[in-house]
Formats: C-alpha cells, sequence, structure tokens
C-alpha cells in the first residue's frame, strides 16, 4: 500500500513529462491524458483514504522511502513521504479539485492553441502540490513549495503576450521568493538546532530547544507561510495573479497552493506550540490580513481581484485560526477544505460568466445573468451561501468554529480577535452579496468588446457546469458532514494536537452573532448594489474606496520602499562599478602607459646620447662603490 | 720610475677617449677613440700585471687586442656599409635606433 | 605499471588540437569532425576515470609519478581526489556540447577570405578550444605545484587568442569597433590573469624555498608537503604561511573572480561567442575555486583560517554585488557573467565556511554551475546569433516565435536561480546551510541572493521572450535540431543531479573529508546533541 504513495505523485508528473516533451502530436489528445492522470491520482487517494479508514487511529500514518537524496555528513536528504490524516485531508482535497478543474479546462481552454501546455503545467502543479504535502521533511517540502511557485508562475503568465501576465507572473515568482527565504533559513536552524530537518525527529524533539531558538523557528516559517498564503505583508502578488486563466486562479490560488502556509503552520505546530511570541505574530498577521483582504474584496471592481481579496481575508481566518494553537489548528484545517470547495466553485462560476461575456472581468458591465447562465447561477449562489455562512452550509460550521477558537483565546485578546473576526464575517456578506448582486441581479449593463462584439451569455458546456456542479454539493455539504459527531476533529486529532477552548460566550451566542453580522452585511450591500441601480463607471468614492481599489497602496508602498530605491541602487552600482572598480583598473593601465611614454623618450637613437647614459652610469657605479668602501 | 705613473697615463688616455666618442660626429673618430680607451685598459692591465708580479693581466690584455681586432673589422665594415647608403659617417644622421 | 588514465585523459585533447590544426584549409567540415571526436574520446576517458575512481579508497588515486628536474624537486606528478574527478568530468562532458554550439561560430565570412594567404579561423577556433581543455584538465589532476602552475598560466593563451580572435556577428556595432572591444576585452583577460599568476610565481618560489629545510630538499609535491605539514616536520613562520597563502589566494581570486577582481569577466564574456564565454565561466574559471580547496586549504591551513572572516566578506560581497548588477545589465551576455560572479561568491563562501557541507556544496555548485550556464548561455548564444545583437531591449515575444528556445531559455534560467528540482539548488542549498550552521549571519546575507537571482533572471525572461512579438523577430526559426541536441543533453544532466546526485555527492564528500582534516575542522555540533 505505501507503493501508492509515490504513484500518487509520480501520475501528473509523469503527465508534465510526457506532454512538454512529446510536442505538438500531443495536441489532440494531450488534456484528456493530464485529465486521466488527474484522476488516476485522485483514484490512488481514495484507496489509500479507504485503506486508512481501515485502521485505528495511531496506526493511520504510512511512510514511504523512496532513495537517499542528500547525502552530506550530518547533512541527510530522503527523498521520502509521509501519509498521515493531515497530509490525506490535503492529498484529497488536491486531487479531487484537481481533477475537477482539469476537466473544467478542457471547456474553458478549447480555444486556446496551447492547450497542450496549459494541461502540462496543471499537472506539474498537481504533482509539485502533493510532494509539498506528503514529504516528511522540511527540505522536500521546500522542494514542493517552491514546485507550486513555479507552476504559477508559468500559469499566471501562462499568456505571456499580455504583458501584464508575465509581469505578474514574475511579481509572485518574487514575492514567493521572499517567502521562500524564510522557509529556507527555517530549514538552516533546525539543522543546526536539532541536527536533522525531517518532520518527525525536529517536531518530537522540539520541546528541548530553547523558546528563543523556537520563536526564530516559527517566525521563519511564517514568512514563508505569508509568502505563499498571500498574507501581510507579502500579499501584493495575489490580486495581480488573477491574470492567469480562471481555472488556475480556483485551482492555484484559491483551493490549494495558497492554503500551504496554513499546512505547514499547522504541521510544525509542535513549533509553534513552545513559541507564543511567534504564535502572537501569526494571529496578528492572520487577523490583519483577515481585515485588509475583506476591505481590498469590498472595492474592486474585477469580479476575480474581488474573489482574490476574498481568498486573501479566508486565509486570513486560517491564519488567525493556526496561531491560536491547539484550539485553532483543526478548524484552519476543517475551514481550508471548506474554502477550497466554495472558492474555487466560485472562481469556476466566475470563469464560467467570463466565457460567456467574451472575458470582461468588470462587474459594472455583467447584471441580469441569472436567466442567461442558470447553472453557473445556480453554483455561484450556493458557493456564495457557503461563504458567507448562511446556516448549515460549510463556511458556517468552519468560520464558526475559527471565531468561537478566537474567543476561547482568552482575556482581552480574546475579545479583540472574536471581534475581528465577527466584523469580518460582516465584510464577507457585503463583499459576496455586491458580487453576487453586480453579476447576477439587477439590469444588463453589457458593452461591446475591444473588437466590437456583442456579448451573448449562454451557459457553457458540460465539461464545466459539471466540476461546479460537483463543487457546489461541496459547498453546501461538506461543513455538515465533517461536523457530524466531530467526524472532522477526530479525524486529525491523532496528528493535530486539539483541545477544547474555554469561550466567555457559548457557540450558540457565536452562531447567532456571525448570522445577524451577516444579515447586516448582505443588507448592507443590498442597499446599495441592489435597490439601486448601479453605475457603470465606479464613483469616485471616499478615501477609505479609492484606497481599496489600490490595494490599500501596497503596490505604491513596495514601489516607494523597494523597487525605486532598488532601481537606484542597481544603477548606481553598474556606474561604480565601470568607473569605480574599473576604473581603478583602466587607471592604472593607463598610468603604466604613460610612464613609459615617457621613459619611451630617452631611447632617441642617437648612439652618443647612449653612450653619454653609459658613461654616467659607469661612473654612478664606481662613485657608489668607492663611498661603500670608505663607509 | 713608480708604475702608478702608468695608471695615471692610463686614466688621462681613458678620458680622451670617452671626450672623443661623446664629443665627434665622424664615426671614424669615434671609432678611433674607442680603440683609444681600449688601449688605455690594455695598459692598465699590463701595469697591473707588473704591480702584482704575475701575467694575468697580460693574457687579459691579449684578449682585449684579439676582440679591438675583430671589432675593427666589423665595425669599419658597418661604417663603410652606412656611408655608402647615406653618404655621411656622421653618428647623428644614423639616429634610427628608435621606435 | 597501470594504463596512466590521467595523462591519456590530457593528452587526448592535445592530439586532437594538433590534427585540428593541421587539416587542410579547404576542409573545414572535416576539421569540426576531428574536434569533436578527440573531445568525445576525452569524455570517454574522463568517464573511464570516473568509473576507476573509488570513492572510499586513497585520497589521491589513478596517481603517476615520474622524476621531471629533480635539481628542483619538480616531478611530473599526477592523482585525482573526488573533488578534480568530479571537475575532470565537467570538463570532459561540456566541450564537446561546446563544439557543437560553436559548430559554425568560426565559420570565415564571405568576404573576409583572402585569396592566396592560408586563412583558417575555423581550424584555429576548435584547436584553441581542445587546447585549453587539455591544459584546464591538466591542472584539475597535476599534484606537483609546479606542473599545475605551468598550466595554469599556459591557459591563458589559447584563451586570449579565443577571447580576442573570435566574436558575435556584428549587429548595431560596426566590425572595428567591434574588433576593438574585443582585443580589449582579450588583454584585460591576459593582463589580469598574468597579474595574479606572477604574484603566484613568488609564493611558488617562496614555498619551494620554505621547503628546503626538508631531509629531501626543496619539494613540490603537494603530498609531500601536506604530510610533513601534518607529521610536524614542516613548519612555516607565521608570517611566511600568511604571505604565501596570499601570493596563491590572490591568483585564484582573480581567476575564480572573486569581487572585486572581478572586472574582466564581463568583458571577456560579453566581447567572446557564447561558447568561448561558457568555456571560460563553466571550466576555465572553476581552475581558480579548485585550486583555492586544494591549494590554498590543503597547504596553508593555518592562514586560511586567518582569511576567512576577510574571505567571506569578499565573497558575500561577491553574491550581492553581482547578483545587483546583473539586474542592472541591458546586455544579456554580460548579465550572465555577473550572475556568474554571484555564482562565484556562493562557491567561495561554501569553501570557506570549512564545513563539510559547505565544501561538498562548493564543489557540487563549480559543476553545477558549469551546466546550468552552459545552458543559459549557449541558448542565448543561439538567440543572439539571429538577430545580432546582444542588447536585451532589442527582444520580446520570442516565446511565440520559438517556444522551444523560449522554453529552453527559461529551463536554464531556473536552473541558474536554483530551482528545486535542478542540480544547481541541491548546491546552493548545502553551500548555505554549511555556512549557517557557522557563520549564521553569513548565511542569512547570501539569501540575498535566492531573492535577487530570481529578479535577475526573470527581468531578463519576461524582456526577452514575453509581451508582444518584435517585428523583426516575427520570422525567426526555432532551435535547429542540432542546437537542440546540444541543449537538451544539458537539461538533462541538470535535471538529474537535481534528482539524484547522491553519485556526486558520495565521491565528493570523502575529499571534502580530507581537506577539512587538513584544516583542522570539524563540523559544528547541533545545539542539542551539544547540550545533551
Amino acid at each position: 500500500m505505501e507503493s501508492l504513495i509515490g504513484l500518487l505523485v509520480a501520475a501528473p508528473l509523469l503527465g508534465a513529462a510526457v506532454l512538454l516533451v512529446g510536442g505538438r502530436r500531443l495536441d489532440r489528445f494531450g488534456h484528456w491524458l493530464a485529465t486521466g492522470l488527474a484522476a488516476l491520482s485522485f483514484t490512488f487517494a481514495a484507496v489509500l483514504f479507504f485503506d486508512m479508514l481501515g485502521r485505528e487511529g495511531a496506526d493511520r500514518a504510512l511512510s514511504q522511502h523512496l532513495y537517499s537524496w542528500v547525502p552530506v555528513a550530518d547533512f541527510q536528504a530522503d527523498i521520502a513521504f509521509q501519509l498521515d490524516q493531515l497530509s490525506m485531508t490535503f492529498v484529497l482535497l488536491i486531487t479531487s479539485v484537481g481533477t475537477l478543474i482539469h476537466l473544467y479546462s478542457i471547456g474553458y481552454m478549447e480555444h486556446d492553441v496551447r492547450r497542450r501546455r496549459f494541461f502540462a503545467y496543471l499537472n506539474l502543479f498537481l504533482a509539485a502540490m502533493l510532494v509539498l504535502v506528503l514529504a516528511d521533511n522540511y527540505l522536500l517540502l521546500y522542494v514542493g513549495w517552491e514546485g507550486v511557485g513555479l507552476a504559477s508562475f508559468l500559469l499566471i503568465g501562462f499568456w505571456q503576450h499580455k504583458p501584464s501576465a508575465a509581469t505578474a507572473a514574475k511579481k509572485a515568482f518574487v514575492v514567493n521568493r521572499v517567502g521562500d527565504i524564510g522557509l529556507a533559513i527555517a530549514i538552516f536552524l533546525m539543522f543546526s538546532t536539532f541536527g536533522t530537518f525531517a518532520f518527525g525527529p525536529v517536531l518530537g524533539s522540539a520541546e528541548q530547544a530553547s523558546e528563543g531558538t523556537l520563536t526564530a523557528i516559527g517566525l521563519m516559517l511564517l514568512l514563508a507561510a505569508c509568502g505563499k498564503s498571500a498574507q501581510v505583508p507579502l500579499q501584493s502578488w495575489l490580486g495581480d495573479a488573477m491574470e492567469g486563466p480562471t481555472p488556475v486562479s480556483a485551482l492555484i490560488h484559491a483551493a490549494t497552493m495558497v492554503t500551504a502556509g496554513v499546512y505547514l503552520v499547522v504541521r510544525s505546530g509542535a513549533i509553534f506550540d513552545g513559541a507564543p511570541d511567534a504564535q502572537t505574530v501569526v494571529v496578528i498577521v492572520g487577523a490583519v490580513t483577515l481585515l485588509f483582504g475583506a476591505i481590498v474584496g469590498c472595492a474592486k471592481d474585477d469580479i476575480k481581484k474581488a474573489l482574490a481579496g476574498s481568498t486573501m481575508s479566508q486565509i486570513g481566518y486560517m491564519m488567525l485560526a493556526t496561531g491560536l494553537g491547539p484550539i485553532g489548528y483543526v478548524f484552519a484545517i476543517m475551514h481550508l477544505v471548506t474554502h477550497g470547495f466554495f472558492k474555487a466553485g466560485l472562481f469556476l462560476g466566475a470563469g464560467s460568466v467570463m466565457h460567456g461575456m467574451n472575458d470582461e472581468v468588470d462587474m459594472r458591465r455583467y447584471g441580469g445573468l441569472r436567466k442567461y447562465m442558470p447553472v453557473t447561477f445556480v453554483t455561484f449562489g450556493l458557493g456564495y451561501l457557503a461563504i458567507i455562512g448562511f446556516p448549515y452550509l460549510s463556511g458556517f460550521f468552519s468560520k464558526d468554529e475559527i471565531i468561537y477558537a478566537a474567543f476561547a483565546k482568552g482575556g482581552t485578546e480574546g475579545w479583540i480577535l472574536g471581534g475581528v473576526t465577527l466584523l469580518g464575517a460582516a465584510l464577507t456578506a457585503f463583499y459576496m452579496t455586491r458580487i453576487m448582486l453586480l453579476t447576477f441581479f439587477g439590469e444588463k449593463r453589457w458593452q461591446r468588446d475591444a473588437e466590437g462584439n456583442e456579448p451573448h451569455p449562454h451557459e457553457s458546456p458540460k465539461s464545466m457546469t459539471i466540476p461546479m456542479i460537483v463543487l457546489a454539493v461541496g459547498s453546501v455539504g461538506a461543513g455538515f458532514f465533517f461536523n457530524l459527531n466531530h467526524n472532522f476533529v477526530d479525524w486529525l486529532s491523532p496528528v493535530v494536537p486539539t483541545a477544547d477552548g474555554d469561550s466567555p460566550i457559548s457557540h450558540g451566542m457565536v452562531s447567532v452573532a456571525a448570522t445577524v453580522l451577516m444579515l447586516v452585511g448582505v443588507g448592507a450591500a443590498w442597499l446599495q448594489y441592489g435597490r439601486r441601480p448601479v453605475p457603470e463607471v465606479a464613483p469616485t468614492g471616499r478615501w477609505i474606496t479609492r484606497a481599496a481599489r489600490r490595494d490599500l497602496l501596497q503596490d505604491d508602498f513596495n514601489h516607494a520602499a523597494f523597487v525605486t530605491p532598488g532601481n537606484y541602487l542597481t544603477r548606481g552600482l553598474v556606474y561604480v562599478d565601470h568607473k569605480l572598480v574599473d576604473g581603478v583598473v583602466n587607471g592604472t593601465a593607463a598610468m603604466f602607459g604613460g610612464l613609459s611614454g615617457r621613459l619611451r623618450k630617452t631611447q632617441n637613437g642617437f648612439a652618443r646620447s647612449y653612450a653619454a647614459s653609459m658613461f654616467g652610469g659607469a661612473a654612478i657605479l664606481i662613485a657608489v662603490t668607492l663611498l661603500m668602501r670608505a663607509v | 720610475m713608480s708604475p702608478e705613473n702608468y695608471l695615471h697615463l692610463s686614466a688621462l688616455l681613458f678620458t680622451i677617449g670617452a671626450c672623443g666618442v661623446l664629443l665627434r660626429r665622424n664615426a671614424i673618430v669615434v671609432f678611433m677613440s674607442i680603440e683609444l680607451m681600449l688601449n688605455a685598459a690594455n695598459l692598465a692591465l699590463v701595469t697591473f700585471s707588473r704591480m702584482h708580479g704575475n701575467l694575468d693581466g697580460q693574457i687579459m690584455a691579449f684578449f682585449v687586442m684579439v676582440v679591438a681586432a675583430a671589432e675593427v673589422v666589423v665595425g669599419l665594415a658597418i661604417i663603410v656599409m652606412v656611408y655608402r647608403s647615406r653618404h655621411s659617417a656622421s653618428v647623428d644622421d644614423a639616429s634610427l635606433m628608435k621606435l | 605499471m597501470s594504463f596512466p588514465l590521467l595523462t591519456a585523459t590530457v593528452l587526448a585533447p592535445a592530439i586532437g588540437a594538433v590534427a585540428t590544426a593541421v587539416v587542410p584549409s579547404a576542409r573545414r567540415t572535416l576539421a569540426k569532425w576531428v574536434a569533436l571526436a578527440a573531445s568525445v574520446v576525452t569524455a570517454v576517458l574522463a568517464a573511464l576515470v570516473l568509473i576507476r575512481f573509488e570513492p572510499g579508497g586513497d585520497r589521491y588515486q589513478l596517481t603517476e609519478s615520474h622524476a621531471w628536474i629533480p635539481d628542483f624537486g619538480v616531478s611530473y606528478e599526477l592523482g585525482v581526489d573526488g573533488i578534480g574527478v568530479a571537475l575532470v568530468a565537467l570538463t570532459a562532458v561540456l566541450v564537446p556540447f561546446l563544439i557543437g554550439a560553436g559548430w559554425n561560430d568560426a565559420d570565415p565570412k564571405e568576404d573576409e577570405t583572402p585569396a592566396g594567404r592560408r586563412w583558417r579561423p575555423t581550424q584555429g577556433f576548435f584547436a584553441l578550444i581542445l587546447m585549453v581543455e587539455a591544459m584546464v584538465v591538466m591542472s584539475f589532476v597535476a599534484t606537483d605545484i609546479f606542473l599545475f602552475y605551468i598550466f595554469f598560466e599556459a591557459m591563458l593563451i589559447p584563451m586570449y587568442f579565443l577571447i580576442g580572435g573570435f566574436g558575435d556577428r556584428a549587429g548595431e556595432n560596426s566590425e572595428s569597433q567591434q574588433a576593438k572591444q574585443r582585443s580589449y576585452a582579450a588583454v584585460k583577460f591576459l593582463l589580469y590573469n598574468l597579474a595574479g599568476g606572477l604574484i603566484m610565481l613568488a609564493a611558488i618560489i617562496g614555498l619551494y624555498v620554505a621547503t628546503s629545510d626538508l631531509p629531501g630538499g626543496g619539494t613540490f609535491s603537494l603530498q609531500a608537503i601536506t604530510e610533513a605539514r601534518a607529521s610536524g616536520e614542516l613548519t612555516f613562520a607565521q608570517n611566511t604561511e600568511r604571505l604565501l597563502f596570499l601570493g596563491f589566494f590572490i591568483a585564484f581570486a582573480i581567476k575564480a573572480p572573486l569581487w572585486p577582481l572581478h572586472t574582466w569577466l564581463p568583458n571577456a564574456m560579453g566581447e567572446s561567442t557564447a561558447p568561448v564565454a561558457v568555456l571560460i565561466t563553466a571550466v576555465v574559471d572553476k581552475v581558480g575555486t579548485f585550486a583555492m580547496l586544494r591549494f590554498c586549504l590543503g597547504l596553508f591551513p593555518e592562514a586560511s583560517a586567518w582569511a576567512t572572516p576577510v574571505v567571506i566578506a569578499l565573497a558575500l560581497v561577491s553574491i550581492v554585488y553581482g547578483a545587483l548588477l546583473a539586474i542592472g545589465q541591458r546586455d544579456m551576455k554580460r548579465l550572465i557573467a555577473y550572475a556568474s560572479i554571484s555564482h562565484f561568491g556562493f562557491i567561495v563562501l561554501g569553501i570557506f565556511a570549512m564545513t563539510s557541507q559547505g565544501q561538498s556544496g562548493a564543489t557540487l555548485y563549480m559543476v553545477n554551475h558549469g551546466i546550468a550556464t552552459a545552458a543559459l548561455m549557449l541558448v542565448a548564444g543561439f538567440l543572439i546569433s539571429r538577430r545580432g545583437s546582444r542588447l536585451i531591449a532589442d527582444y520580446g515575444g520570442v516565446q511565440k516565435t520559438a517556444p522551444i528556445l523560449a522554453g529552453t531559455f527559461l529551463i536554464g534560467g531556473l536552473a541558474t536561480l536554483s530551482l528545486p528540482g535542478t542540480g544547481p539548488f541541491i548546491s546552493e542549498f548545502l553551500v548555505l546551510v554549511g555556512t549557517f550552521t557557522r557563520y549564521p549571519v553569513a548565511g542569512i546575507i547570501a539569501c540575498a541572493g535566492i531573492v535577487l537571482a530570481a529578479l535577475y533572471v526573470l527581468i531578463l525572461y519576461q524582456r526577452t521572450m514575453t509581451g508582444p512579438v518584435r517585428p523583426e523577430l516575427s520570422r525567426m526559426p526555432d532551435l535547429r535540431p542540432r542546437e537542440l541536441a546540444v541543449v537538451a543533453p544539458l537539461i538533462a544532466l541538470l535535471i538529474f543531479l537535481g534528482v539524484f546526485p547522491k553519485p556526486l555527492t558520495d565521491i565528493v564528500e570523502p575529499s571534502v573529508q580530507h581537506t577539512l582534516s587538513d584544516v583542522g575542522e570539524s563540523d559544528p555540533e547541533p545545539e542539542l546533541e551539544a547540550r545533551r
């Protein structure tokens, strides 16, 4: 059974390799091959899952050691996989959503001449993501970590002829690399502290390490998580990443890759448990991002960017939950899974809308689409209800648990965090209702596209609607199923530390408060966008709206703080290198040149002057010799 | 008579020769001045031989004479060739020994 | 007496060089095939060296020793350790690809064949490349310091002609202006390296004098000196050792090149053709870092320890400075050259971190950097040959017209920025880990190189390959079969070394342990074990 773990990764990796090397002759069936291999990977995952269910809690983890990878003295890195309940959860999410999105892309990318490459990259992404969650040591995790970054780079920049896409891809990769440094340094710290970086020994002996070391490791892991999960301060790439094709946004930038940071923090729980300061920072990052993403999401007119803001905000929820320690870990993962379903569904819905509207993304040019795209409307609507936490849908269970855990943190902190998460719930309801109203309700505000084509909204083909329906079912039912008999908590508790929080307010109170605030958010959105007609050109708005449209000035800040000084620095250094470092060399050369030019003048060719210098030299030599004698 | 007088004479001859080399332009005269310097050296060598009571200096003087003879052969040939090609025996006219 | 395999590995390209040079001027194609055959034979011999080498065996293997100038203690001594084997293999593997890549680079242009004169640049080009190969291999296998020195210096002669004599197709610049820049680059290369070489010559003579107290008289044998030092028979006065160390180190730091002695590299790599640029950075420069590891650390352990802080600081400056300058370049070959300077910073950092991870990583880095730069630079060369310009601004949208070229360029670039799954990742990570365990701050500063590398590679890729297609490039052909045959194996090798580097680490690590024991250092213990 263990050998299946390797095959799980190998299937999509093989697909990527075959599609990339195979060339044009695979164009006809390449997408089916890729989808088939993704489905195969999902089948393996399902087999492993049921096999796992057949065993008792503590014995469920499997491991597969493939080979010794980089052995240098004490530095022993192995290619080895570990499949425990936490990894299994991710594997199921990745392969299932991944397969659905492969299927969806067949329709979505039908007219793209480079479709084969697109599927190759998708397969590559699946393989890298599976490596990330299956690795049994941090170095292999790092491979998956950068591997998904690469896939993300390739897919964001898939339409490379658009300069904006190419720039966004580069930005995503570079910002992620800043985060990757964190992971790298964390591994260095682990190696110099524990002499290893395999999960088992590091997490097992984390208690023995000093708190300072653990805090340092924790903060570095958090930096990595911030990069990958688009948390403040490394959030700026996610909005631009929406330049990629929509299935990519759904799979990578909503459901799976961006949640890798949460996985990392939960996986390294033992380290954070010994470093309360690091945990506090995690909580702060989560809380800030939660609000940041929600505010940005409220102001964007681009449907994908609004959803991207929402993604940031929801991951902020998860990050906040992980920072709470054992009372939050499980619910972070639970929210991650339910979010994976409903956000992927929402993005696929957005893609379907764009597909029908000549790739228009501005929501102010949508309106009234519910009649033209009924399936999209219903599935999107269910995802919408799930994310805003409509009672008894997925988001309701997972988000309320996080709000409850935030209160359970205790003391003033608990109240602040609880307040922030509740506020976030209201904002979520607001921006999601706004998207819903602008897109599907109200009158038509359609416009011709750049080539003057009138949009003819139509329902998307089956290959696109089926994945949307499946995800909608997941959005509706997953939370209820997870919460039934504490299914999810019991499933994860053998590998993820859990604890019951002691909250000043009860579960029921939290649910009521969250529902009320949700209704407030929905109502506010309806007042602004439902009751009144929507202007086709966005009103100027107040300063906060303007700032939020500019992503709360994140790019302005980054430009002022890093890009511009960096440009000056490189230009200055090019000058210095040319004039100073090279100048010294060229100067030395010029000096010798000048000197020799002058010395050459003494060689005037007159025999008698040579003779004179000979006599002079001889005279000086004799004089010196005599003087030396005399002394 | 003290042998040192020969040394003084030798020094005097050498100086005259050196001045001739430096001051005269005619290649033949310069050449003769060089011969004068060589013979001044020969005189000194022979004197030293006498003062030290062995034959080393005299042997050396013979060598010098042989070399001087060879030099005259080569040198005069060069001068003649130069004169033929440039119609001048002035050393300053042949300032070609530079880049 | 066994077959002198190392001598054969040196002789094969040397004989090939002579054979190539004497091919008649009209038979250019024959000359190319002769050169290729010679380099392939060399590669086969190097493979034999690799097979015959036993990782756990003696420190120096396949040794050969003959008296040469016994009066001065100079002998013809060859032998390889794991580090040498890895680099010989790198050289022998790369050169056939360079010959393949430069197949048409040295063809005489139509108007350039003066009648009546024996004009044959093609023969010269390939003969010079093979000559450089022979000399580089010799420097990797020579265990006699004097022998090493001769080839270390002699290498400059063919390199000078390669840089000065052969350049890219003239684009915007006029032919004569380009020739002028080329001869400037060649002279700069020569003078820089010659200056380093002369300092080293002084140090070598000093070393001979310092060893003259030994019972057998002065010697140049690396093994004899190392053994005498280990047994305490030979001791250097502190100042003597430091001066000798500096003499060697400066020569190697110029060759490597380390900041601030680096300015010859961008000129040399910018002006020469892509295969020659690869030859410089991937092969010839490796002699510098290799010699630091073998001679500086092996001969002068105490002085090495004394100089370590300064060397590490210089290495860090190189890493950051090289990367920043790479970002600021407008010429893609110079960009790659500055990227190499950054990478050489990593190599030197790994060597002087004095840990097994650092030095193994540095050795792997030399190999991986060679292959990665070769892949990137050769594809850049193919690109330049199509457009006749080295300026990044003259390109755009290449991926649309030449997707395979763009793809291979991207893979080469990703390897250069040390993406996991390619060889350079492993070496860079090992260097960083090895540095961090001993010098945490240096390790963290060096991490800046990770981000900056992503910047210069992706900016280069974005500006040349993506965006709308420039009209001049709309008919640009994709990679030809010959070009693909050169690049594809290099990429395969990069990925293989990234996925399964164990064979290489197994060969390198024992030698690194020997070097570390020369220096008297051992890896720092993990914090927790130390506490137990």
